[in-house]
């Protein structure tokens, strides 16, 4: 049988009964694949599943998550209910119910108890209605654009008699047209000032073929009379615009055809100037429909540019030129503007378009079906199937995660790659409750990511956020980039997201090495001199009245140590000290690597109790190291003697130091008997002695 | 005890059933079915949890699949109680669970006879 070759078409039944699914499963019998759902949100994923593919959708109204009706505003909301039929199966019977549902677009009711003869007659009766009407919409639709291209014909043909009575080149119109095109897709780029669709720049570059038909009533000596023409017969020249207009106004029935319009319009003013000074009713500045103004400016150039009877043709920049110096009359500065920015690309434009007007006299017939919405034809969705296949296609190919998440109905869908590496479902209804992901992301993420995307708006809609994610059993650091998407109403409203999650880990930890490397020394993890400057800097800025202390140390005798146990050995000395150093003092202090065995501790004190923490990290320092006992010198000033200033404050921990180094394994307090400048780190000068001494490192020198 | 008996044991309409369904053998295929539908025990355990609600879904499917197999008895009494739970909690809704209990008991008692003899036999 041929029939077990062909594709079944496929049903979705959803219903929150078992008993009633089997049933119906049962009487549409083996012609049919049956796809089931027992809620309204299984019911909204399997269509999304197989959003081209159903040709029927059998509904129940009382179901629990979500009801029939649910799925039905869905359905409207994403236009699924225009290309898939919806039988309702509900034991809900009152009128009420059918009315709203018929409303919400089902196409048919069966009521229980299901009569199996009932049931498949209906399925069958539905399936071939919409399927007749998928096929009658696509023949309208080629018949609509084949009489559109036929009235275009007409047009052309019927320019074309005046054009040749006029005696021109035949190219006018297509000329005008081209320019009308180009000269409204500009400005509309422009402004908003005249709100115009593509609709309408498709109307008027139409219309604007029918502007000099009134010439078909001028006498042809007046037409193609080569010198000037006298005043009266100018006066009958400048009759064809009300003659043309009055014609397209006499057309039977036709006066309220938009194109019919437009091209009255274009008729009767395209002679009438910006100053007033133009024919035949003399308008005014905005007066003028823009549709006549803009004909108007391309017939001027057309005319400088074409020879005739009476002139030579002009250069393209010499009518340019003319035009902007308004030797042609007076012309509205906004499409001066706009004719000056589109200037360069006009020779190119008209000769381009002298060939391929016929591609685009499709535009009206796709403007009319996307204007009046009409429900997807079988090309849409063919359309849709191939968009799917590419998306789908990319996915597959790409190793990122990617995935979609509409708010009504919460469902996510993540591409099947992406799913197997999350370990996740690539379907998940609920997403912001799902307990895996909220394992995997944590809630705080998903809080601020959503708040993220609903922080967006229709013109800026993408945002980054990166974070680490639980990916089996591993932290990663991960990028999302998303997308919101913005309803079409108005004001719009934000009703999912798409986007893709970036494995950033290997580089976020490249970043994290390197910037930990621009702030410590290498050798023993201690921060490096600059940017211990830049810490203490920022502290003494912002905590004026707290109280700090800035101590220098040195290694006794390291330099021996490097003689004698070589340079291995000293390093790991240093590294020694800075472990030593870490351990002896707080947190929130700063220990630091300043120099070859010179380090910098950073600690802030409270009242009275800075001798006494001096002294214990003091002790706790001196220690040994295989052997070779490791003892300091140290030199340190308070923010309380010296004041905030960290260039004041190193100098004078300096100059303690080098008083201290005197004997060595002491520490000293700066004193301002030591300020005449003796330094052991910055060697400035040495020829100064400071006050001393006391025994080894057991106080401050009191004076 | 054939089909038809056990349809006229619990008020059904056998020749209803079997008109719209073609077929004896469906007919019997999805009486024994009604035995598994877990729409009663969470009929039950809405109306324990007074999650009335839940208890109106589950009335309403019952009726849905008593209409679909003619079981006429518990189809009025499932459909009264349905109507009583649309809008929540009323007044009657106790004395037409109860009567639902006894339907559905009377109802699934004949199957299960029915189930049983056929095994035997």
């Amino acid at each position: 049988m041929d029939s077990a070759n062909q594709k079944k078409l496929k049903i979705l039944i959803a219903d929150d009964s078992e008993m009633n699914r089997a049933i119906l499963s049962e009487m549409l019998g083996s012609e049919y694949e049956i796809l089931e759902a027992e809620n309204g949100i299984q019911a909204l994923m399997r269509i999304q599943e197989h959003e081209t593919e159903l040709s029927l959708v059998l509904l129940d109204i009382v179901m629990p998550e979500l009801d029939g009706y649910g799925v039905l505003k869905t359905m409207n909301q994403r236009r699924w209910i225009e290309f898939i039929p919806v039988i309702m199966i509900s034991a809900e019977s009152g009128t009420s119910h059918v009315e709203r549902a018929y409303d919400m677009g089902v196409t048919d009711f069966i009521t229980r108890p299901f009569d199996a003869r009932v049931v498949h007659r209906r399925v069958v009766n539905t399936i071939l209605l919409y399927a007749k009407q998928k096929k009658l919409l696509d023949l309208v639709t080629e018949q609509v654009r084949e009489k559109e291209e036929q009235s275009s014909l007409m047009i052309e043909i019927l320019s074309h008699i005046v054009e040749f009575r006029n005696g021109e080149s035949g190219m006018h119109v297509l000329h005008i047209r081209t320019l009308t095109d180009i000269l409204l897709r500009h400005l509309v780029q422009m402004t908003d000032r005249y709100s115009l669709s593509q609709a309408d720049i498709t109307r008027i570059s139409t219309a604007s073929a029918l502007h000099d038909i009134g010439k078909i009533a001028i006498p042809a000596e007046i037409l193609n009379k080569p010198g000037r023409l006298t005043e009266e017969e100018f006066a009958t020249m400048k009759q064809h615009s009300a003659i043309g207009a009055s014609m397209l106004e006499s057309v039977p029935h036709k006066e309220d055809e938009p194109l019919i319009k437009t091209a009255y319009e274009i008729c009767r003013w395209h002679h009438e100037r910006y100053d007033g000074r133009g024919y035949p009713d003399g308008l005014k500045g905005e007066e003028i429909p823009i549709s006549a103004q803009i004909v108007a400016l391309a017939d001027v150039y057309d005319a400088l540019t074409s020879e005739r009877v009476y002139k030579k043709a002009f250069s393209h920049e010499k009518a340019i030129a003319m035009i902007l110096n308004s030797e042609c009359g007076v012309i509205n500065p906004l499409l001066l503007q706009c004719l000056s920015e589109i200037a360069s690309i006009i020779p190119e434009e008209i000769n381009r378009k002298q060939n391929s007007w016929s591609a685009s006299q499709q535009e009206i017939t796709d403007d009319l079906l996307r204007q009046n919405q009409l429900t997807a034809s079988e090309r849409t969705l063919q359309l849709l199937e191939h968009e799917r296949m590419k998306y789908s296609f990319f996915a597959a190919m790409s190793d990122e995660i990617q995935f979609e998440f509409n708010f009504f109905p919460p469902i996510a869908t993540i591409s099947a790659l992406g799913a197997e590496r999350l370990g996740l479902p690539e379907t998940i209804s609920d997403p912001l409750h799902n307990a895996q992901l909220l394992e995997m992301l944590g809630s705080e993420t998903i809080q601020e990511l959503r708040e993220a995307i609903l922080g967006t708006t229709p013109e800026e809609p993408v945002i980054q956020y990166e974070c680490k994610l639980c990916l089996q059993e591993e932290a990663r650091w991960m990028r999302f980039i998303c997308r919101a998407s913005w309803s079409a109403d108005e004001p719009p409203a934000c009703i999912g997201m798409i986007g893709k999650v970036v494995d950033i880990h290997e580089t976020q930890l490249k970043i994290d090495r390197l910037s930990f490397q621009a702030f410590h020394d290498e050798l023993t993890g201690a921060y490096n001199r600059r940017y211990a400057k830049q810490q203490i800097i920022e502290r003494l800025e912002t905590h004026t009245n707290s109280k700090f202390a800035l101590a220098l140390l040195d290694v006794d005798k390291f330099k021996t140590v490097n003689d004698t146990r070589g340079h291995d050995f000293g390093d790991r000395v240093l590294a020694y000290a800075a472990q030593k150093m870490q351990q002896s003092v707080r947190n929130e202090d700063i220990v630091a690597r300043i120099g070859g065995d010179e380090f910098l501790l950073f600690l802030e004190y409270k009242e009275n109790n800075l001798e006494g923490m001096v002294k214990r990290i003091f002790s706790s320092l001196i220690g040994e190291l295989e052997g070779f006992p490791i003892s300091f010198s140290m030199g340190v000033a308070e923010t309380d003697s010296v004041g905030n200033d960290y260039e004041t404050l190193f100098r004078s921990a300096d100059q303690a130091l080098y008083a201290a180094k005197e004997n060595r394994g002491q520490y000293r307090f700066y004193h301002n008997s030591m300020q005449t400048g003796s330094s052991t780190i910055s060697l400035i000068e040495r020829n100064s002695t400071p006050t001393t001494t006391s025994a080894n490192g057991k106080g401050r020198n009191a004076t | 005890m054939s089909l038809k008996e056990c349809y006229q044991s619990i008020g059904g309409n056998y020749e209803d059933a079997v008109g719209r369904l073609y077929s004896e053998k469906l007919v019997r295929k999805f009486v024994f079915k009604f035995l598994n539908d877990p729409s009663y025990q969470l009929l039950e355990k809405s109306m324990q949890e007074q999650n009335y609600a839940e208890a109106f879904r589950a009335s309403h499917t019952i009726k849905g699949i008593c209409q679909n197999l003619s079981f006429n008895r518990l189809q009025e009494s499932s459909s009264a109680l349905t109507e009583a739970l649309r809008a929540g909690y009323s007044p009657q809704v106790p004395e037409l669970v109860e009567k639902v209990k006894a339907d559905y008991r009377e109802t699934v008692e004949a199957i299960q006879r029915l189930q049983a003899e056929e095994g035997m036999g």
